[in-house]
């Protein structure tokens, strides 16, 4: 069997980090490791939209935008989200605890709008639950 | 588990498998079968699932056996629970944390099938 | 804890208690007190049973049996038929009324009119049991193979059944694997593509989600034909669910010595590795994923060579979607007749598809390949919400088309929707209705593909921002006539020069709009209007009007 993928080292790097990104360190640490330039981990890294080179929340919150949600308004619910949030798409909360993306397709189009928040998923969203659920996130994280 | 090693065993654990469905249905005297997809997740199953389980633990009702399941495909009915009872399977759709509460003390419970949420029986 | 011979219990809901339930348990008690057998029944008094209108209610566990409407003249026959004889009493028993006028399952008109040969399984057993998936004949079609085949016959098989890649663009998997079990190579890959990412589909989710041996026991009888003894599975990050379930399903069958070494007793071993993506759509192209597996950056490579014959580091590889593998086992367990017997001459079997937009009932269908799009969209999805009108389907997601109302009787095959301008693609179906702005649709599948577009080519890189850039331009009220004819050069010329699948296919959601809908196009260059109604002219004349207000100040 062949050595773990880069992939999959880039996963289990940045699932430890507090903060969910490659810091320069890690990457310069991981090119030694794996024998691969560093040039060609910071290229990977920077490929994939689930690795983040900077810094970000505790948790990732990521918007469907497929055209199913497109169709049911979930423009309207992101818009809440920043509103709430008060950040626009690819950045972090104050506190640091919500970081805002965007999905291509989440593969929940029967019960669009959707998002996921970690991994879990939500669907059927209504502008009027959205601060509840992050609010649910929130304290679910404390525990 | 036990290797399979050769055919004729893959085939007796198959018969000892489509027994051991039969006879668990009719051990625990209900199986209550929520569709865990991501769809059905997303939809709120996570929430019915506790629902049932904590209306089970509050009625003392020991005798039914949950079990996680994926899509149906009926996306639209989703939260989807079965009830299977008495060697007949009920579907509900659209189910709430309320509405599993209910379908825990009328159906599972007491074999009342809460005919206005049934979709179809399987 | 002590055990007691019956369970009998109240219901001690306010109504119950109303209805005169209490009177009833002080006589039951009395009853089990005369008879002596008060250690022997336990009366329990539970909260509301929810049947409020047959109450009094009593249920006697174990048998499970509810007497309904009792009352205190009736615990003495209950206690001495019941308790003491074991002979519930039938006039107080609740009869089960009007159950039998439920539909089966599958007579509801959303399952009638399936045929379900890939998602068999999904939603009917516990996917985290491989023991529920043997029972259902998990992994005999691998043991048939293995024992009683020569690879050779289970190339064949495959190529008689006339399965075709599901993944979208339809080629025939036995022609594949034979390329590749002709090739003269110690090391040999299977990879199962389940990096699902076309907006609107999710079918091969639901299937690794329900059903994940299916997909093992295929890549399984996969390698044993073309002579791989190694497969990888390459998840979208985006499906952790499916991760989770894949995970406990390969471990379960290592467990159960179905995967592994001496496979069956047999000279197979097979090896299975799952691996995660991380949010590039460009790797559900074949070649990007094998790169991406490499641990590179998510780009294509030129074809040829094709993986079959030099792919996953060098060696020949093939490379199947989640549903083709899902087809296999019964494609081997039931013979390839058994398969020809579903769908069209030229594509056999079934399609699953997931119908979503404004349609009644959205979900996972499968209907044997060739079913019109009239029959999924009316009979098995119940048509389009009241007061609105169908006005187009569109398939293949970013690589695909819309289809119009004229065309809604044509079967869905991989034959019939390319000569409509669109494809199969993976799966994805979204209906629209007259609510729909089809300049916006096209707009929005493009951004899609600019956003995902690798970069590497410069047809896909540069010619669909143009392109995006001309839809937006006309979506604001800003279109100029000669914009239509230059966005059919643009889709043509990319159609004709770009690299991978996604590039080539990138410009078919404008075209094909285009082709059917070119009069809304005019109507939002000319007449300046949305007929839709959903492109926001005047939100342009509002900013318009702040950012001069900005520079003025």
């Amino acid at each position: 069997m062949k050595q773990k993928s880069l992939i999959d080292v880039l996963h289990d790097t940045q699932e430890e980090e507090e903060k969910n990104y490659l810091s320069r360190n890690k990457m310069i640490e991981i090119a030694k490791t794996t024998k691969i330039s560093e040039t060609k981990v910071y290229g990977v890294s920077t490929f994939y939209t689930m690795f983040s080179v900077y810094p970000r929340g505790k948790h990732i919150i990521r918007v469907c935008r497929n055209l199913s949600c497109h169709l049911s308004d979930a423009e309207k619910i992101a818009e809440k989200l920043k509103e709430i949030l008060n950040v626009d798409f690819g950045e972090t909360t104050e506190d640091g605890e919500f970081t805002l993306e965007e999905s291509s397709c989440l593969g929940m189009c029967s019960v669009s709008p959707a998002m996921t928040i970690d991994d879990e998923p939500f669907g059927n969203l209504v502008v009027e639950n959205i601060s509840e659920i992050l609010l649910k996130v929130k304290e679910g994280s404390k525990k | 588990m036990e290797k399979i090693k050769s055919i004729e065993e893959l085939r007796k654990l198959r018969e000892h498998a489509r027994k051991s469905l039969q006879v668990r249905s009719g051990e625990a005297k209900v199986k209550i079968m929520v569709s865990m997809g991501t769809v059905g997740i997303a939809a709120g199953a996570r929430d019915v699932l506790m629902a049932i389980i904590s209306e089970l633990e509050k009625r003392q009702f020991h005798d039914a056996q949950i079990v996680e399941r994926g899509s149906l495909g009926l996306d639209n009915e989703e939260p989807v629970v079965a009830v299977e009872r008495d060697n007949k399977t009920v579907f509900y759709g659209k189910v709430t944390a309320e509405m599993a509460r209910e379908i825990v003390a009328q159906h599972v419970i007491n074999g009342q099938i809460v005919s206005e949420w049934v979709i179809a029986k399987g | 804890m002590k055990i007691y011979r019956i369970h009998a219990l109240i219901c001690a809901g306010a109504q119950c208690i109303a209805a005169g339930g209490n009177g009833f348990e002080e006589a039951l008690k009395n009853e089990l007190k005369k008879h002596n057998i008060e250690e022997e029944v336990s009366v329990v008094e539970t909260g509301c049973m929810g049947a409020c209108q047959l109450g009094p209610l009593l249920v006697v566990y174990p048998e499970g049996i509810m007497y309904t409407n009792v009352e205190a003249k009736d615990a003495k026959e209950i206690v001495e038929e019941h308790f003491l004889k074991g002979r519930p009493v039938k006039r107080l028993m609740w009869k089960k009324e009007g159950e039998e006028e439920f539909p089966e399952l599958k007579d509801i008109p959303f399952f009638a009119k399936q045929t379900k040969i890939v998602l068999r399984n999904c939603g009917l057993i516990n996917p985290e049991d491989i023991n529920e998936y043997i029972a259902r004949d998990g992994y005999k079609a691998l043991a048939k193979a293995v024992a009683e085949m020569e690879p050779k016959d289970v190339i064949d098989v495959v190529k008689e059944s006339g399965l075709r890649g599901r993944g979208g663009a339809g080629f025939p998997t036995g022609l594949k694997w034979s390329f590749a079990a002709n090739q003269d190579s110690e090391e040999k890959y299977i990879i199962c593509n389940a990096d699902e990412g076309d907006p609107g589909a999710y079918m091969d989710r639901s299937i690794l989600e329900g059903d994940p041996h299916s997909v093992i026991e295929g890549m399984m009888i996969t390698g044993y034909a073309i002579g791989s003894s190694v497969g990888y599975i390459y998840v979208r990050a985006e499906y952790p669910l499916a991760v989770r379930r894949l995970k406990m399903a390969i471990k379960q069958a290592k467990q159960a010595g179905l995967l592994g070494k001496n496979i069956f007793g047999t000279n197979f071993s097979f090896d299975m590795v799952l691996m995660m993506g991380a949010g590039a759509f460009v790797c559900g192209e074949e070649t990007a994923l094998i790169n991406s597996i490499e641990g590179k950056r998510g780009e294509p490579r030129k074809k040829p060579p094709f993986p079959a014959i030099s792919g996953l580091f060098g060696k020949p590889t093939i490379i199947n979607n989640v549903e083709t593998l899902a087809n296999l086992p019964v494609i081997v367990d039931k013979g390839a007749k058994f398969f020809k017997q579903f769908g069209t001459e030229k594509s056999p079997g079934t399609k699953v598809f997931a119908l979503a937009g404004n349609v009644n009932i959205s979900g996972l269908v499968e209907v044997p390949m060739g079913t019109s799009l009239r029959k999924i969209v009316f009979d098995i999805g119940g048509g389009i919400p009241e007061g609105h009108t169908f006005k187009g389907a569109l398939t293949g997601g970013p690589s695909g088309g819309v289809i119009p109302m004229e065309f809604i009787d044509t079967p869905v095959d991989y034959e019939s929707l390319p000569d409509l301008g669109t494809i199969m693609g993976s799966g994805g179906l979204i209906i629209m209705d007259e609510r729909s702005c089809m300049v916006d649709v096209a707009k929005f599948f493009l951004k899609f593909t600019v956003d995902e577009s690798c970069g590497k080519c410069v047809p896909c890189r540069e010619g669909t921002r143009q392109m995006l850039k001309i839809l937006e331009r006309i979506t604001l009220g800003r279109g100029r006539e000669e914009d239509i004819d230059r966005l059919e050069k643009m889709g043509e010329l990319i159609k004709l020069t770009a690299l991978c699948g996604l590039g080539q296919t990138a410009p078919n959601p404008v075209l094909s709009t285009l082709k059917y809908f070119k009069e809304e196009y005019l109507a939002h260059i000319i007449d300046k209007k949305c007929p839709a109604g959903v492109c926001q002219f005047s939100a342009l004349k509002e900013g318009r009007k702040k950012h001069e207000a900005k520079i003025a100040h």
